[in-house]
């Protein structure tokens, strides 16, 4: 079969687009690793520019990695019993606070830092800790994992789930770490990745909030466009690349609903003759 | 097996009441006694508090104040159903898909902090009992619907509990496995000797398995009795209706008689005066000649059934008439025949 002009057409337009966006991510991280950038890629391939980002900047790396990590442990505790009473409560102030607990997400990150600082600012060993950087993070991405949480509980019956584990004799506790946990294990992977990805690469807040003393990845990227040699920004952004590719995969593996396996016929055809016998 | 047989626990409610948020009243106050090792079955159409009633009697749902549930001589109004040591089955089996079947089957041991080895032998002696021990190491996704009863089944009864609560645990399967697995539930139920409340709308259902039945509609029982007391006195046309395929006529008493359709029935009750309607089902007929018949008709259809034919009949007042006969007897269409009623199965209720 032959294909009409459109599909070509299409093809080509989706290919350009493609590659105008990943022309730059792919100069950058060229750039990263080539000797003299204005000379081009002729002048030698080398890693000093990586290393010299580590030398310099290694301790962003640590802070961004300790504070995904934390902020994560943070919107577990915090999101997966979030999600659970919303899903089990169906009034209007459940609905409510679901949308408002999404306002962050809205609301454009330097308001949120600012008034962050207006409100807490004045504690200043909380203000200059990287613990204040935490609170923004977290008040950014637990929505995420609330909602990826709450989407795969309102797409079982948990409810039914668990009242047969209740009517087993297991308790609240029992429940929750035994039935709930287990069962809403992919929207708990999904928000995860979700939320270590954001935290990572989170600026506008982090901009906000940071001090001299704790700078996170993306604060200690923007530093040195500013700052240093063009060949240290590409070469930080591709150690930023390689931090996050691993985990937007993981992403797309997790994030998409696993597809159902097709269900398995009732019984062997003997079984159904047997049952024939007996319907009579 | 030996130690799977109880005396059963019997089951007392106590004006129980149900009112949902929003004033909805699901169920009126219900007085109901369940003896220990009967089964009695909860009939009714969707929304008639069955469901309700039995989730009250799980702990799943509280009873309005004043309302008790009673175990034997245990209050258990207050009890969280994780305290009541019931089993339950679910329409939708609610088996957990994070286990395999033996993990199922095990979970309510687990959670009791039984000892290993015990579990081990009360799992296999509920996959051998239900024949599902070649599916052990299953996930729950691998079962058909009919597997996955059976192991909602093992799982609810390898606990031991006091009563077996069953919510329409065959809805959701095909018409020939439903009549198979409601044999084996049946066979279960007396090998047991439990205590056991079983829901559903489908009347086969509750006619095969209930010692008695409770026929309930829009949150009040119509009538308790066993199946035969339902099928052959109902109480009232709700019941009647509801229960099989009846017929309805109305006529008025004429002393011994009623008249019908132009016809007169013979009835013993002799009272005069006054609408009545003459209910009777369609294997409570015979056939007979035009000369001696009760009541005549015109064939609409028949419908050969091999052991019986089923006949449609119009000419008998509003509604159609639904006879059946066993006579290998070719009817057709438009042909008038008469047929007389038994008089011990007609009921007769004043409207």
């Amino acid at each position: 079969m032959r294909r009409p002009w459109l599909f070509y057409s299409q093809f080509a337009f989706t290919i350009g687009v493609c590659t105008f966006l990943i022309v730059p991510v792919i100069m950058s991280m060229m750039a990263g690793i080539t000797e003299n950038f204005f000379l081009g890629i002729k002048s030698g391939v080398t890693l000093r520019w990586v290393y010299e980002v580590l030398d310099l900047y290694l301790d962003t790396i640590y802070l961004s990695l300790l504070i995904a990590v934390i902020c994560l442990i943070v919107t577990l505790i915090l999101g997966i019993p979030t999600a659970y009473v919303l899903a089990k409560k169906s009034g209007r102030w459940a609905r409510m606070f679901e949308e408002f607990l999404v306002l962050p997400v809205a609301i454009p990150g330097l308001a949120i830092a600012l008034a962050l600082i207006v409100t807490y600012g004045g504690f200043r060993d909380f203000r200059t800790s990287w613990g204040f950087i935490l609170v923004g993070h977290v008040l950014y991405t637990l929505p995420f994992m609330v909602r990826s949480v709450l989407a795969v509980l309102s797409s079982t019956d948990f409810q039914t789930l668990e009242e047969s584990a209740a009517s087993l004799g297991a308790s609240f506790w029992q429940r929750f770490f035994g039935i709930i946990i287990p069962n809403c294990r992919s929207g708990i992977l999904a928000g995860s990745l979700m939320v270590v990805t954001l935290s990572v690469g989170e600026f506008n807040l982090t901009w906000m909030l940071h001090t001299p003393l704790t700078k996170t990845l993306p604060v200690g990227l923007a530093d040195s466009y500013a700052s240093m040699r063009l060949e240290i920004g590409s070469a930080y952004t591709l150690v930023f690349l390689i931090m996050i590719l691993p985990l937007l995969i993981g992403l797309q593996m997790f994030g998409t609903s696993k597809e159902r396996k097709p269900a398995v016929p009732d019984e062997d055809p003997s079984e159904q003759a047997n049952q024939q016998e007996i319907a009579r | 097996m030996s130690d799977l047989k109880d005396q059963g626990t019997a089951i007392n409610l106590l004006s129980c009441a149900k009112t949902f948020a929003g004033g909805v009243q699901a169920l009126e106050p219900l007085d109901l006694e369940i003896a220990g090792g009967e089964t009695v079955v909860l009939l009714g159409p969707s929304g008639c508090g069955k469901t309700t009633t039995l989730r009250i009697i799980a702990g799943l749902e509280e009873p309005d104040p004043g309302g008790r549930v009673m175990f034997g001589d245990d209050d258990v109004t207050r009890l969280p159903i994780e305290k009541r040591k019931i089993g339950m089955v679910f329409q939708s089996y609610a088996l957990f898909p994070n286990m395999t079947v033996r993990e199922n089957i095990a979970y309510g041991l687990m959670v009791r902090r039984m000892p290993k080895p015990d579990i081990d032998r009360r799992v296999g002696e509920m996959l051998e009992m239900m024949h599902i021990g070649d599916l052990e190491f299953r996930r729950i996704d691998q079962l058909s619907g009919g597997q996955c009863q059976r192991v909602a089944l093992a799982r609810a009864i390898a606990v031991q509990p006091r009563v077996l609560l069953l919510d329409e645990p065959l809805t959701a399967l095909d018409a020939i496995l439903r009549t198979r697995l409601r044999v084996e539930i049946d066979q279960l139920l007396r090998r047991l000797g439990i205590t056991a409340v079983y829901v559903t709308h489908d009347q086969g259902e509750a006619m095969s398995l209930g010692d008695r039945i409770v026929v309930m509609s829009r949150g009040r029982v119509e009538q308790i009795g066993t199946p035969r007391d339902i099928y052959y006195k109902p109480n009232n046309d709700f019941v009647a209706e509801f229960i099989g395929t009846i017929n309805r006529l109305r006529g008025i008493a004429r002393g011994d008689h009623v008249e019908v359709a132009g016809a007169s029935l013979p009835w013993s009750a002799n009272r005069s005066g006054g609408e009545v309607e003459i209910l009777f089902r369609p294997e409570n007929v015979t056939i007979s000649n035009l000369k001696s018949a009760h009541l005549k008709g015109n064939v609409v259809t028949s419908f050969f059934q091999g052991d019986r034919t089923k006949l449609i009949l119009d000419g008998l007042g509003e509604r159609q008439v639904i006879i059946e006969t066993t006579d290998r007897v070719e009817f057709i269409a438009g042909q008038e025949i008469g047929f007389r009623i038994d008089p011990d199965s007609m009921i007769i209720l004043n409207t």
